[in-house]
């Protein structure tokens, strides 16, 4: 029988004393592909954060394939592709370097990488198209590249439960399909998948359950919605529109052209 | 005057020189990572404090600075981590606490500020066999850290939020990239002194990365550099004219100065080279908007790998730039890309 990946039961977080996520019961079976949606501010980084332990609970129970999260261990089944912002750094770095970095939960202290582990390195830059540019040094590439490197470096791990915060924002199309190329593609080996997005694009095929945040709390759980519906006055989104000081939400409408998405024409 | 090379306290000197120099960039790398390149400038400042501290307590001071700057280093940690101050916040907290500390506990213990000197700028020719072996060890144990764990060490410095649910115990590896830059500061402090300590720390990386492309590469080359630096910069100021006075910190930082100088201009032209040669991405075929192309008229000659123009690959065929123009071959004449 398979053990569910993901269980949070009765999950809240506070950030700094104010309550941010309220009464969050979400879990996960083995092979979903999941979309954490709704607006700016709705919680949804929060709440992937907190799944992921970069957030601690406050209450609820949060439980990784059957094991409470604070006797986990076993992390190189976990995979987390976190927002773009986090791809350079103060020194250069090779595309290869940083996906190689993603073998590391499957490494020992200073062991060299063996044969198995740079053929994962090799495979996880196929997977997103980049084994060509492996020597490039990251500052180099567009955003859509370092996003598509960020991927790769949770893919090189070869993890069966996947969490990725905002994987399309400030992606332009082509790079948007590459994406959604290779997680059809984690998908189809099996893997489950967690995702934050605003908007799915070209992701919609993919997905098969959406949930919807709003105000903390989750709003809707089931089958994926169009977009327009996720942003209707319906979920009490009575700012739906409205972006806050975020330059990535205002970059994102700057990038995605308004394409129809393909759920909107069914 | 190369006789001096033969004396045992120079030979003794330039080991020191060489360890330092190699140490130093090795943490120093994972400080420019993080984009916290005045850590080692702090943490120079706090050891003031335990140098003074030693002078007064009549404690060897090289031991009493390396125990206040790795306890400085920690401080700043926690602060970066906990205050949700900035990095640069903690560090002048720091900067500031650790010299007045220092001049203090100088004075308290009836001493002028004089012996604080050569601490502050150096004194490698005065160095002991002693200090020698503690240098060494010291500084193979910061080579042996920062080389061996580099994996561990870059994932951190790189995405710390990546790390953490990679199961790496991040607060450790901050700890000890804190208390690997304490070490070497110590150990640099009779190099080129706890003022200019950072600059052995920061400069080669600085350097290196003019050149290269990968992390590894820049590691590896900034602590060539480094060595090459301090050795070199020992050795000049030895080679001195007799009757001027030379102090070895100074040689050492202006030499690795001096390879960022020559260096800059050249990196520059390498990304300006490399920006230019990376290929126009290519539309995809259902793309809504077509490229643009109309013919070119007169042409005075072939474009080809011969001639000069700057070839960028663009999809499937190469555009040469001519006079601000992209040239793409089609039959007999040049379409406008």
């Amino acid at each position: 029988m398979l053990v569910t990946p993901l269980a949070l039961t009765g999950g809240a977080v506070a950030i700094g004393g104010r309550p941010v996520l309220r009464g969050i019961d979400l879990s996960v079976e083995t092979g979903e592909f999941v979309a954490l949606m709704g607006a700016n501010g709705s919680g949804k980084t929060t709440l992937i954060r907190a799944l992921t332990g970069l957030r601690p609970l406050t209450a609820g129970s949060l439980e990784l394939y059957g094991t409470p999260f604070e006797r986990f261990h076993d992390w190189q089944r976990i995979g987390y592709v976190p927002q773009r912002t986090g791809a350079t750094s103060g020194v250069p770095a090779s595309v290869w370097e940083v996906v190689a970095s993603g073998r590391l939960t499957h490494r020992r202290l200073l062991r060299p990488l063996s044969r198995v582990d740079r053929t994962a390195i090799r495979d996880a830059l196929e997977v997103v198209g980049l084994a060509d540019g492996a020597r490039d040094g990251i500052s180099h590439l567009s955003g859509g590249q370092q996003q598509r490197v960020l991927i790769a470096r949770a893919l090189a791990g070869e993890p069966e439960l996947l969490f990725l915060d905002e994987p399309t924002a400030g992606v332009d199309l082509p790079n948007q399909l590459a994406l959604s190329a290779a997680l059809g593609e984690l998908k189809s080996r099996g893997a489950t998948i967690v995702l934050v997005a605003h908007e799915l694009g070209p992701l919609a095929d993919l997905v098969a359950r959406a949930v919807v945040m709003r105000d903390g709390r989750i709003a809707y759980d089931g089958a994926p919605l169009a977009d327009h519906q996720v942003h209707d006055p319906r979920f009490g989104e009575t700012h739906a529109h409205h972006h806050c000081a975020d330059d990535r939400g205002r970059s994102r409408h700057d990038h995605v052209p308004h394409v129809a998405s393909p759920l909107e024409g069914r | 005057m190369f006789d001096l090379f033969s004396y045992e306290f120079m030979q003794r000197a330039l080991l020191a020189a060489l360890f330092t120099g190699m140490a130093a960039p090795a943490v120093g790398t994972y400080i420019v990572q993080r984009r916290l390149a005045l850590l080692g400038d702090g943490i120079g400042h706090v050891a003031v404090t335990g140098v003074a501290l030693g002078i007064l307590t009549g404690i060897a001071p090289t031991w009493t600075a390396v125990v206040v700057a790795v306890l400085g280093a920690i401080l700043i940690e926690v602060i970066r981590e906990r205050g949700h101050t900035n990095g640069d916040v903690a560090l002048a907290l720091l900067f500031y606490g650790g010299l007045a500390g220092g001049v203090l506990l100088t004075g308290l213990a009836g001493q002028s500020a004089a012996n604080l000197q050569e601490y502050l700028f150096g004194s490698i020719t005065t160095i002991s066999v002693g200090d020698v072996y503690i240098t060494m060890a010291l500084a193979a144990v910061v080579i042996l850290v920062g080389v061996g764990l580099a994996p561990q060490l870059f994932a951190v410095s790189q995405d710390q939020d990546f790390a953490r649910v990679a199961g790496l115990q991040v607060r450790t590896y901050n700890l000890l990239v804190a208390v690997l830059a304490a070490v070497s500061v110590t150990i640099a402090m009779r190099t080129v002194g706890l003022l200019l300590v950072s600059a052995l720390m920061v400069v080669p990386v600085a350097t290196a990365q003019q050149l290269t492309r990968s992390f590894r590469a820049t590691l590896l080359t900034a602590m060539a550099l480094g060595a090459l630096a301090s050795v070199g910069g020992l050795s000049l100021s030895a080679l001195a004219p007799a009757g001027t006075r030379v102090a070895p910190g100074s040689t050492i930082v202006l030499l690795a100065l001096l390879g960022f100088v020559i260096t800059w201009p050249l990196g520059a032209w390498l990304r300006h080279r490399q920006l230019l040669r990376t290929p126009f991405p290519a539309l995809p075929p259902d793309a809504a908007t077509p490229t643009e192309s109309h013919e070119v008229g007169e042409h005075p000659h072939d474009h080809g790998p011969e001639c000069g123009h700057v070839a960028v690959p663009h999809g499937d065929h190469v555009d040469y730039v001519h006079g601000g123009h992209r040239h793409a071959p089609h039959g007999e004449h040049y379409d406008e890309h």
